[in-house]
């Protein structure tokens, strides 16, 4: 008799528990993602190859400005960009701050053994890298997305690759560093601030939430700086 | 037609045209003059009243709120002065207990000494016995003449020799007497001083006593005045309360500052525990939380010991607890509040491990050399923390005493500025109200200003006629006075 009468109470109790954790788990968190990830797309064509040390910089920049559950990848831009094999280094960092300085250590000297000895491609497509950006970064589901793009921002395609298309870089910062001036440029320094111009058009136009020039390395802090 | 002059009764002439409403205004304004002049003074009142009500409920409440913090003012200043007065007497007791419980002792033992001294003073007062009856016998030989023959002389000579030699016995016998009393006197030094030493020690005692006397009359008469409620018990208790609120303002404010260190020795460590990367609110990590709790947790603990401890009454469950089971409580408090002591300890040594992990990771990554293995020197921050992470929590407990003055004096001081505010207020709205309802006057009075025409014509008539002055189309002074 005892036991059936406390069984409901019980079941009435475990229910306004289970609620009372439900109701405070869902009013405790903060739905919203607080990380962020950067995709740094490197440009190893031609002559831009010799910048890698630059490259390194950066990538060492950004290790050491992340934080714990934050995400980076660096990937090469080559002949044809948009592939996964591109990706020279991925890494999500784990939440305690000891292990993902640990990460940052193994990534360090992964990047560290891609850019030795490297030789440049014959092409530059950027647009190829981009749109596997835009993809590892929206598969991260991070707050704050940021793609950065070390390279001088010509494109050379060769006659079979496709890439006048409109693509899609909604919510994504981009971020170009290091566009070092061609001898073209010199000549001519229209050139130049022509093709600046008609990539923030169209990395607007594709639904950026940013479009930035950071050629000072000085300056790098500017990466996560917001507008 | 221009929307501008439409108002013109003759477009031609826009004076005539004005002249003539005027005229028409005037006219209308004085025949609604006294519906006017009611509606005015009706919206006054109407304004006004409210206000003046407002003021004097708000003067009301704020009586009733004096009447009420006065009284648990003097409650608690009266039993703070009863559990003052109830130490005092325990003071005393302790004092009676320890001091006079061997007076008897005392006193037999001054008593002894005091004979002692008695006797040994019959001692000294003992003089040596009289000279023997021989010496009237030798006074009666002195008599003999010198010249009494060979006999005589042998006789006298033998007498001289044997009252020479009785009296270096009886002088030798004098000084060992002498000697013996003087011995026995410098006896009694040792007496005397054991006697003045009691004897202060009793003076001492007994102005102990007296002092502890005199400050429990202060306090009673204190408490008189607190049960007699009188003016100057309330003004004492009143400065009193406000400057405990003061300083135990100030303590928390140095207490706030303990946490802060304490929060961000342990914030750091914790993320390594919870997570760097969840997020309370957009700005708030849970890791943060999770530390800030960790230090509330140790807060309440040392609240508890303290109550426990019947140091702070600010839980009357805990006061009321029995002996065994308060003891047991505190117990628990003080094993809870040693446990995150040490995980303090563990989290502050753990932060200075990751702060170097993360100073050498980036070294690293600015390819800068890295710094030489340090000495002790540089063990010494990694110590500090450690030792601030177990000490703070204890440090903290002792915030129970302040927060306990703070929140009995934040009653008093609370009740008083909203006594003040209380009483502001109700001055504001008096004179919003009387502004209103003068308004209204000073509106009654314009509007017949600008019905001045008509008043003029209409006083002229009624002197032609040589009727009496309406009471109120004459002077506004005829007004009945409104109530102010």
């Amino acid at each position: 008799m005892n036991a059936l009468t406390s069984r409901p109470r019980r079941l009435v109790l475990h229910t306004i528990a289970a609620a009372m954790a439900t109701g405070l788990t869902s009013a405790c968190g903060d739905p919203r993602n607080h990380n962020q990830a950067v995709y740094m797309l490197v440009d190893t064509s031609g002559t831009y190859v010799q910048e890698a040390n630059k490259a390194q910089s950066i990538v060492n920049f950004l290790l050491g400005t992340l934080n714990p559950g934050d995400s980076l990848a660096v990937a090469k831009v080559e002949s044809r960009s948009f592939n996964e094999k591109d990706i020279v280094a991925r890494a999500t960092f784990d939440t305690r701050p000891s292990q993902a300085n640990a990460q940052k250590r193994a990534f360090r000297d992964k990047v560290d053994g891609y850019f030795r000895g490297r030789k440049g491609s014959a092409f530059t497509d950027i647009t190829g890298g981009l749109l596997q950006g835009a993809e590892y970064l929206n598969e991260t589901g991070a707050g704050s997305k940021t793609l950065v793009i070390f390279s001088d921002m010509q494109e050379e395609l060769d006659k079979v690759t496709v890439r006048n298309f409109p693509i899609d870089l909604k919510d994504i910062r981009v971020i170009a560093v290091n566009v070092v001036k061609l001898n073209t440029d010199n000549i001519d320094p229209r050139r130049y601030l022509g093709r600046i111009e008609a990539w923030e058009k169209r990395v607007l136009a594709a639904g950026a939430k940013e479009w930035r020039v950071i050629n000072d390395l000085e300056r790098l802090n500017a990466i996560f700086e917001r507008t | 037609m221009d929307v501008s002059r439409f108002w013109l009764i003759w477009p031609d002439s826009p004076a005539l045209s004005l002249l003539a409403l005027v005229l028409l205004a005037m006219a209308f304004l004085y025949a609604a003059r006294l519906p006017m002049h009611q509606l005015i003074r009706a919206a006054g009142h109407a304004v006004g009243g409210p206000l003046r009500m407002a003021s004097r409920w708000l003067l009301a409440a704020a009586v009733e709120i004096n009447d009420r913090n006065k009284a648990v003012l003097l409650a608690h200043g009266r039993r703070e002065l009863e559990k003052r007065i109830e130490r005092e007497f325990e003071r005393i007791a302790t004092l009676v207990n320890r001091d006079l419980q061997g007076y008897p002792v005392l006193q037999r033992k001054l008593a002894d000494e005091v004979t002692t001294i008695e006797e040994d003073y019959k001692k000294c007062g003992e003089v040596p016995p009289p000279p023997p009856d021989w010496v009237e016998a030798v006074a009666a030989i002195g008599k003999i003449k010198s010249g009494g023959g060979e006999l005589a002389m042998s006789i006298l000579e033998g007498i001289n020799q044997s009252i020479n030699r009785i009296h270096d016995k009886a002088i030798a016998e004098y000084r060992k007497s002498y000697e013996a009393r003087h011995a026995i006197l410098e006896k009694f030094m040792p007496c005397w001083r054991a006697i003045e030493k009691t004897l202060s020690q009793v003076d001492k005692n007994i102005s102990g006593l007296l002092d502890s006397a005199l400050s429990v009359d202060n306090l009673m008469s204190q408490y008189e005045q607190i049960v007699a409620k009188t003016d100057k018990a309330v003004h004492a208790l009143t400065v009193s309360a406000l400057t405990q609120f003061g300083i135990a303002l100030l303590v928390m404010l140095v207490a706030i500052g303990g946490t802060f260190i304490n929060f961000k020795l342990i914030a750091l460590p914790m993320s390594e525990m919870v997570g760097a990367a969840d997020y309370i609110t957009a700005s708030l990590r849970t890791s943060e939380v999770a530390a800030l709790v960790i230090i509330l947790v140790e807060a309440s603990m040392g609240l508890f010991l303290m109550e426990t401890l019947r140091i702070t009454r600010l839980f009357p469950v805990i006061a009321n607890l029995g002996d065994q089971a308060r003891r047991r409580m505190m117990w628990v408090a003080l094993t809870l509040l040693v446990t995150l002591a040490g995980i303090e300890a563990a989290l502050a040594l753990m932060r200075d491990m990751l702060i170097q992990d993360k100073q050498a990771l980036v070294q690293s990554l600015a390819s800068v050399q890295q710094a030489a293995a340090d000495s002790w020197v540089g063990k010494i921050p990694t110590v500090g923390q450690m030792l601030l992470g177990f000490i703070l929590p204890f440090a903290l407990t002792f915030v129970a005493i302040p927060l306990e003055s703070l929140i009995h004096s934040a009653r008093t001081v609370g009740g008083a500025l909203l006594m003040v505010l209380a009483r502001g207020f109700a001055l504001l709205l008096r004179i919003a109200g009387n502004l209103i309802r003068q308004a209204s006057r000073v509106l009654v009075h314009l509007y017949d200003v600008a019905i001045v025409l008509p008043l003029w014509f209409e006083r002229m008539a009624s002197g032609a006629r040589g009727a009496p002055a309406r009471s109120d189309a004459g002077s506004i002074t005829l007004q009945p006075r409104e109530e102010s």
